[in-house]
């Protein structure tokens, strides 16, 4: 039991120093489709200004609280129309969309989401400007969401 | 679908003009996925919410699209700037004519 329990904390660091260090896993094709679906046709999404905060390791799929902060001053001219959440290897991989006014006064969203497996999530802001911001965090799963019954 | 719905909104009290605040809010909602099968091997059907919505006096403030990603009981909070007190109207709407709308009060001073 003890071996098990280090084998998993050790995963855990692992999979936290994956997210974090510069050689991030290249994103599933079919994310990267999903993604650019929504993006349309402008310039592929760009790294930065989108913050996805997420645990890193994750004890149970069925309810992962997820907050999504833009930088943006939020006024008339300059300011996020849209936030989107994907997932790599849900069932499906929309998780949610969230429509954004100058009114918000700052582009801070929250949610919590269903995660089946250990997996890329993936933040992305539309900008009034029409440029597409994105952040993917990998994270662990130990228990997933219950997607089997 | 005679049961009551539960839906539970946080809403800053004395809020002072100009102030970004956080609006929670939370529905009792079972957010059948429509990925899993029943006890016979059958798919049981979705059955989720998929639109939330919030006015302030009858100007959209927030929105979203919602898809079975998103947990059992779903949660949603993001901010509003204070600019004069208002009326906020939430409406949840979903599969099998779930529709649900709670009204809030938010007092600027």
């Amino acid at each position: 039991m003890t071996l098990r329990r280090r084998t998993l904390v050790l995963a855990g660091g692992a999979g936290l120093a994956f997210g974090v260090g510069p050689a991030r896993a290249a994103l599933s094709p079919a994310l990267v489709e999903a993604v650019q679906g929504w993006a349309g046709s402008a310039a592929p999404p760009r790294a930065g200004r989108v913050r996805l905060e997420i645990a890193p390791l994750v004890e149970n799929g069925n309810a992962v609280p997820i907050s999504i902060k833009v930088e943006s001053p939020m006024t008339a001219a300059d300011h996020v129309r849209e936030i989107a959440v994907f997932t790599e290897k849900n069932p499906q991989l929309d998780v949610v969309r969230f429509h954004l006014v100058p009114a918000n006064g700052r582009a801070e969203v929250a949610t919590r989401i269903r995660l089946a497996t250990s997996q890329h999530v993936v933040a992305l802001a539309r900008l009034s400007d029409g440029s597409v911001w994105q952040h993917a965090v990998d994270v662990l799963v130990t228990l997933a969401a219950c997607i089997e019954g | 679908m005679a049961t009551a719905v539960r839906a539970l909104i946080h809403v800053p009290r004395q809020v002072r003009r100009g102030d970004v605040v956080e609006i929670r809010a939370t529905i009792a909602h079972v957010m059948e996925t429509g990925h899993r099968p029943d006890s016979e091997g059958s798919r049981v059907p979705r059955d989720i919410v998929t639109r939330f919505e919030c006015q302030l006096d009858g100007t959209p403030v927030f929105a979203a699209d919602v898809y079975p990603a998103v947990a059992a009981n779903p949660y949603f909070a993001f901010a509003l700037r204070a600019e004069r007190s208002g009326t906020l109207v939430l409406t949840w709407e979903g599969d099998r004519g779930f529709r649900h709308r709670e009204t809030t009060a938010l007092e600027v001073t």
